[in-house]
């Protein structure tokens, strides 16, 4: 990886510069404020598929932050980060499934019935995909460089077709939700009511990692990033920061995941093959690595040109492609980049 | 920041549109046209969007007598895509029919938004078993066949000809599998073997190696796209045909000839089209078609024709009122219309009655290689799933 | 037992070919450290260009060299576009210009030659069998076989008996020694770039015959050539021949034995096997 010097010099220490910081709280303020107007708007458009397109942009917006942590602040080039989002999206659509059918789950002689109870079917989720990302990345972090990257293609490969030979589930054509879970009183089938939870979510989990990229925790785990040599002379040992980041992004691609599942009333293998993590990749690249407002504008027109690049030309692709390619070699710090320093917030 | 002024354009120009599409409502039907356009099948797509876009021009840009407006999106061959476009199309184009699916997990993914929207899904290629027995829908119509139809033929015809030991080569996913029990369901001889190679697979040496060693009378494939053409290929080199022929369906056809060429000679399909059917109705359709767009219709197109016409039939049987929803039902199940294929009926399951040709793929004195009805296999053919469709009222 | 050969024969086969991607991009990133996932796409372009140089000349031969040639020109001229500016940067960045380089590749052989699958014909030849063991196994394949081969004992003696092998074998264990030496390290850079575009071209129009020549089709196969080297021990040519010729066997032999859909997940498996006991290859270039 490049050899850069360690950004601890540069970056204010937590708490100092109420500058910098106040400034980005306006920004993100005035963000949420355009966030909670989205659905009055959209009524009053008579146009309610815009909540629709909101709610998925904020679905993958959170997906780019939690890979951002890894990614972004952590430098690890993970190339299977969609199979934690699948996976989570599976468990609620399995807990649906056997709900719909009647007939229970047999795993390891247990009879597990279906269920379409938030409460008790998104930790579990949440808690697979924390438990996926514990397995993979123990193993996969005892590497590095291009073995790094192919051994999380690999990983997310082989749970991309044991997805495929779940013939029961759907295999490669994917699973249809007749019901998705219901959190108390909240229906995550009802349009309106799922985006506000998703807008919470999506809050929180910015929260969450403002807090994490900013604790010692932080610290070491973009440390690690620039340099391993030096930072083992201080006598730190980057493998269970690299490991502790992973598991938390794990988990926060799980919650994606299961607010996918109710968003899309649908799950498929392809929502965690290797394209989908590589489009997540993109998100997190085009937008801004290692800030936190990055990913989102990354999600924003990475699904802007899901939706409306195919109508200008069916051969987009032939400018996206160049289009990447500059952005990188000649775009500091993606879109994120363009925005001065100081109204960034979050780290860096 | 640039986020907020995007928003606010983007809000801007939704209220445009929004308030465009209010006002139109009246005067026209609104069809959605979700085709794979992208991607290794996209020639599909473009069969099926062209096969549409001729019969609106035929009709002069209303079908039917009504304003046809048509609006076209790629579902990639990804259902995830698919729930996604096909929900827009019934939100945001408010459109009244659905139709251009090709395949059947498209079909089913977009199936739910088009329900929840009372949108009309026509398809024109894809009939999952699924909808044409148990989970039925007053909302779904095929106008091709229901999946193992073709399979079922071929069955009927080599049981027929008493072939005795037969190798099936299926790709492994759903349809796949459904496709082979079709066949087995009217083929009663011994099945020598089964391989079922995963979906993006190019190299066929390891399975017909093993069909070679179960020396079977026939081989029967249903491979599509880039597979069907390179699997016939690598037979061909193979140099079994002569002992071991090979019958297939969706595997060689008016798009996949081309890539095939030579190889594909001697062997046999079962289609429930051809270029050469002597029906009046195709043989304008064919002419038409190649003089507009410059080259050979496949059944893709001709089905995707009939549909628009169908359409068009329905519209002028239900007066133009694609919006009074039991009317055009009603219309949609009574339209006579001149189907290029031949014979043309609904099932109780909103499924096609309709009649299965054998085609052989031989070499003119020319060189050009092309396909040719040989005979009618099954006519009037109803597929298995209708008895256990109970079709709710709408 | 004859169908075990068989299938061992095309294992074989397969691997090959595999081989000839796997020792143009083992080299690239063991030498460059550069990630060029456009590998696959020079194969997809090495088929469509021979295509168009058989219909106008007619001739197979001509349509190979010239496919490899013009192939190996498009490797140069994404060298000192992309690749160049990207040598000093990370990982990362070279596989996002490089994916860029896939997107615009593929969409560009969409628009220039359709959609639709292309043909190739087998030279006439070649067009036969020959009997080994009672099986009449495709002389083309055999053919693909034998110059393969043959390729990697060329290959072989370059690396092991030329100076410029030396330099190559040299620069895959120790980059920055070799620039120390005074070497012109843009030109062998350059070199070893063309050398691999010529290596995937040669693959792609060997597999044209036999596989569609269609926009995409050096996707799948890039993901298999990743597999190779990372197994086969990255900078390794010797290592990407033993990896490719056991992804190729056990890939076959996996597709017949197991149930549908496992085959694939035996690749990953095994690859994930090897990584963990050897995390750098079964024969890394790097000490």
């Amino acid at each position: 990886m490049a050899e850069t010097s360690l950004p601890l010099e540069t970056t204010p220490a937590p708490g100092a510069g109420a500058g910098p910081r106040i400034n980005g709280l306006v920004v993100g303020l005035a963000c949420l404020a355009l966030l909670v107007s989205v659905p009055f708007i959209a009524g009053a458009l008579g146009d309610a598929f815009y909540v629709r397109v909101v709610t998925r942009i904020m679905i993958f917006a959170i997906m780019a932050i939690s890979l951002d942590l890894v990614l972004g602040f952590g430098g690890m080039v993970c190339f299977g980060h969609a199979m934690f989002v699948g996976a989570a999206a599976y468990v609620v659509g399995i807990a649906g499934f056997h709900a719909s059918s009647g007939d229970p789950l047999v795993l390891a002689g247990l009879q597990i019935p279906g269920s379409t109870n938030a409460f008790v079917v998104w930790p579990l989720a949440i808690a697979t995909s924390a438990l996926l990302a514990l397995v993979f990345g123990a193993i996969a972090l005892r590497t590095s460089g291009l073995y790094f990257i192919m051994i999380t293609l690999a990983f997310a490969q082989m749970l991309y077709f044991v997805a495929v030979s779940a013939q029961t589930y759907g295999g490669v054509d994917g699973l249809t939700l007749d019901t998705v879970p219901t959190l108390g009183p909240i229906d995550t089938g009802n349009r309106q009511q799922l985006y506000w939870v998703v807008l919470v979510a999506l809050v929180a989990v910015l929260l969450l990692c403002r807090r994490i990229v900013n604790s010692r925790f932080g610290l070491v785990l973009r440390a690690s990033r620039f340099n391993e040599t030096r930072l083992s002379a201080v006598g730190v040992a980057p493998y269970r920061y690299r490991l502790a980041a992973f598991v938390i992004a794990g988990a926060i691609a799980g919650v994606a995941g299961v607010l996918l599942a109710s968003s899309q009333a649908f799950v498929s293998p392809a929502d965690m093959s290797w394209l989908r993590s590589g489009e997540l990749i993109v998100m997190v690249v085009l937008g801004g690595m290692a800030t936190l407002y990055g990913p989102i504008i990354g999600a924003f027109f990475y699904l802007l040109a899901e939706f409306g690049l195919g109508h200008v030309t069916e051969h987009w692709q032939v400018v996206m492609g160049p289009l990447l390619v500059l952005v990188v070699l000649f775009g500091k710090g993606g879109l994120a980049g363009l925005v001065p320093a100081a109204w960034r917030g979050g780290a860096r | 920041m640039k986020l907020n002024s995007l928003i606010a354009a983007t809000a801007a120009a939704a209220a445009l549109l929004g308030g465009v599409a209010a006002q139109a409502q009246e005067q026209e039907v609104r069809i959605g046209l979700l085709t794979t356009l992208t991607g290794p099948l996209a020639p599909l797509g473009q069969h099926v969007r062209d096969g549409f876009n001729l019969a609106v021009e035929e009709a002069g840009g209303k079908l039917g007598g009504v304003t046809t407006k048509v609006v076209v999106e790629d579902d990639q061959l990804r259902p995830d895509v698919a729930v996604q476009l096909a929900t827009k199309l019934a939100e945001r184009d408010k459109i009244q029919i659905l139709t251009g699916v090709i395949f059947s997990n498209v079909a089913m993914a977009a199936l739910k938004p088009a329900v929840e929207n009372k949108v009309f899904f026509i398809s024109p290629n894809a009939g999952p078993s699924q909808l044409a027995g148990k989970q039925c829908s007053p909302w779904f119509y095929a106008t091709a066949w229901q999946n193992d139809q073709p399979h079922e033929a071929m069955g009927a015809h080599l049981q027929a000809s008493g072939v005795k030991k037969v190798y099936l080569v299926a790709p492994n996913y759903n349809a796949g599998k459904d496709a082979m029990r079709g066949f087995k369901g009217a083929y009663k001889g011994t099945i020598a073997g089964e391989s079922y190679p995963s979906m993006n697979q190019l190299d066929f040496a390891a399975e017909i190696s093993q069909i070679r060693a179960a020396k079977p009378d026939a081989v029967y494939v249903f491979l599509s796209g880039g597979m069907g053409v390179n699997f016939t290929k690598q037979y061909a080199q193979a140099r079994l045909g002569a002992e071991i022929p090979m019958y297939s369906a969706f595997t060689i056809d008016a798009i996949t000839l081309p890539a095939v060429g030579e190889a594909a000679v001697g062997t046999f399909q079962s289609n429930l089209w051809n270029a050469d059917l002597k029906i009046p109705a195709n043989e304008k359709f064919v002419a038409a078609f190649q003089k507009k767009y410059g080259y050979l219709p496949s059944n893709y197109a001709a089905q995707s024709y009939d549909t628009a016409r169908l359409i068009g039939a329905a519209l002028r049987l239900s007066g133009g009122k694609a919006d009074d929803k039991k009317a055009f039902a009603a219309a949609l199940r009574n339209a006579k219309f001149e189907s290029v294929r031949g014979p043309f009926a609904f099932n109780s399951n909103n499924f096609p009655v309709g009649n299965f040709y054998l085609l052989e793929t031989v070499k003119r004195a020319g060189g050009k290689v092309e396909q040719v009805t040989r005979k009618t296999i099954l006519t009037n053919a109803k597929d298995n799933y209708f008895g256990d469709c109970n079709m709710a009222g709408l | 037992m004859s169908l075990f050969l068989e299938q061992l024969l095309n294992g074989l086969q397969f691997g090959m070919m595999l081989f000839l991607m796997a020792s143009g991009l083992t080299l690239v990133v063991g030498i460059m450290n550069f990630i060029n996932l456009a590998h696959g796409t020079l194969y997809m372009a090495g088929a469509f260009l021979a295509v168009t140089f058989q219909l106008l000349t007619g001739n197979y031969l001509l349509a190979l060299g010239l496919g490899i040639a013009a192939t190996a020109l498009l490797g140069l001229l994404i060298e000192v576009l992309v690749a160049q500016p990207l040598y000093k940067r990370d990982h990362l960045d070279q596989v996002l210009c490089t994916f860029g380089i896939i997107l615009f590749l593929n969409e560009l052989a969409r628009m220039i030659w359709g959609s639709a699958p292309l043909r190739m014909d087998v030279p006439k030849v070649l067009d036969g069998s020959v009997d080994i063991a009672g099986i009449g196994y495709p002389s083309y394949r055999l053919a693909i076989i034998a110059v393969s081969a043959a390729v990697a004992i060329g290959l072989h003696l370059v690396i092991t008996r030329t100076r410029l092998g030396m330099l190559i074998r040299a620069g895959a264990a120790d980059r920055t020694m070799i620039v120390g030496l005074g070497v012109n390290i843009q030109l062998l850079y350059a070199l070893v770039f063309a050398a691999g575009a010529a290596l995937a071209a040669l693959a792609g129009i060997l597999a044209a015959p036999i596989f569609t020549v269609q926009t995409g089709m050096g996707d799948h196969i890039l993901i298999l050539t990743l597999v190779v080297i990372v197994i086969g021990g990255i900078g390794s040519v010797h290592g990407a021949l033993v990896a490719a010729l056991l992804v190729g066997v056990i890939d076959t032999v996996g597709r017949v034995t197991l149930p549908a859909g496992f085959g694939n997940v035996l690749i990953y498996l095994l690859m994930a096997m090897i990584l963990f006991w050897r995390p750098r290859g079964l024969f890394p270039a790097h000490g």
